[in-house]
């Protein structure tokens, strides 16, 4: 179905949009209201919460470029290094944008 | 330490706290959002529509991603589809908040859940991973966000030229240097490094094997069913 973008129909596409990722926002709390809790479980959500992280982070490394690498190796080894984040996130960036100015 | 069964007081001071805390990387966001007013207005969107949209939507990459299918005409079903795969990973970000969520009513477990974005949860989820409830980061860090987020759009869609080119500046790296630092912030033992390792090649086979937009999901079931079958001892 094609929605023609006049001011209506724009409205109308952003209310879907919205309305599926409402979805997604309230779909886990809502879906784990059904499940009983139990250490299995408790154990599954722990493991799949840092996995989330390392599922986006996973393909910048390997599909983005060398910035994309240098940031992402800069960040890990400081905040292995530091503890803190901020700074390793600041030195991340930085790591980037002097890597695609110089090549 | 509060006891994990009873009902969860939202402390004010607490989440004007966070809300101040997730300001230095809410300016990052605020570039993120310059990006995305900027990407927009060439596509037909009037700078007033990109700012409702990310006030409707406020979800970045599935935004990023619903530019690309603009047009004159806009085909409903394959937006759809492309915005739920990509926002799918919330699903699975709210569940893992599950224990904490429900000591909320549920008014406000679901409100809560408005501003629930990347930055937020991923507070919220090392602090629960250390035996810390923590739902004061998701709102008043959510509501630092929000803003940095609409305020990025509007400067991006009406005042476009100042920044022409984020990744120059490596600004498209924030999100993913932040998560990474959050993700080695947290705990670590052999079970959530196997459960990394397994995350991570799936998320590669799905990324390179499976229809777009749904390596997240995979590679983060499939590192939960690590934990599922590998439990850790009780450590809280």
């Amino acid at each position: 179905m094609m929605i023609e973008t006049t001011a209506s129909g724009t409205l109308f596409l952003f209310l879907v949009m919205g309305l599926v990722t409402l979805v997604t926002r309230f779909g886990g709390v809502f879906l784990m209201s059904l499940v009983p809790i139990n250490p299995r479980i408790e154990s599954f959500i722990n493991a799949m919460a840092s996995s989330v992280l390392i599922a986006i982070v996973v393909p910048q490394a390997f599909a983005g470029d060398w910035g994309a690498r240098a940031a992402l190796l800069v960040t890990a080894a400081l905040m292995l290094a530091t503890h803190k984040p901020l700074p390793s996130i600041a030195a991340g960036i930085l790591a980037a944008a002097l890597v695609r100015f110089l090549f | 330490m509060d006891n994990p069964e009873s009902s969860y007081q939202l402390q004010p001071q607490r989440v004007a706290a966070e809300f101040l805390r997730l300001l230095p990387i809410s300016l990052f966001v605020v570039a993120f959002g310059v990006a995305f007013g900027l990407a927009a207005v060439p596509t037909g969107l009037a700078p007033v529509e990109a700012t409702l949209m990310s006030l409707l939507v406020f979800a970045g990459a599935s935004q990023f991603a619903a530019l690309d299918m603009w047009g004159q005409q806009v085909s409903l079903v394959p937006l759809m589809a492309v915005v739920f795969a990509i926002n799918s990973r919330h699903i699975l970000m709210g569940a893992s908040l599950y224990p904490v969520f429900r000591r909320l009513s549920p008014v406000r477990r679901y409100g809560l859940l408005l501003v629930l974005t990347d930055a937020n949860w991923a507070i919220a989820a090392q602090d629960y991973q250390n035996g810390r409830h923590n739902l004061e980061v998701i709102l008043g860090g959510g509501l630092a966000l929000v803003l940095a987020w609409l305020t990025g759009t509007a400067i991006g869609a009406w005042f476009g030229q100042l920044l022409t080119d984020p990744a120059a500046l490596g600004l498209d790296m924030v999100l993913g240097c932040f998560l990474l630092a959050m993700a080695l912030g947290g705990r670590r033992n052999p079970r959530i490094l196997v459960a990394w390792s397994v995350a991570a090649i799936v998320t590669m086979m799905a990324y390179w094997w499976l229809p777009p937009h749904m390596h997240v999901v995979a590679g983060a079931l499939a590192g939960g069913v690590v934990g599922f079958f590998w439990l850790d001892k009780p450590a809280r």
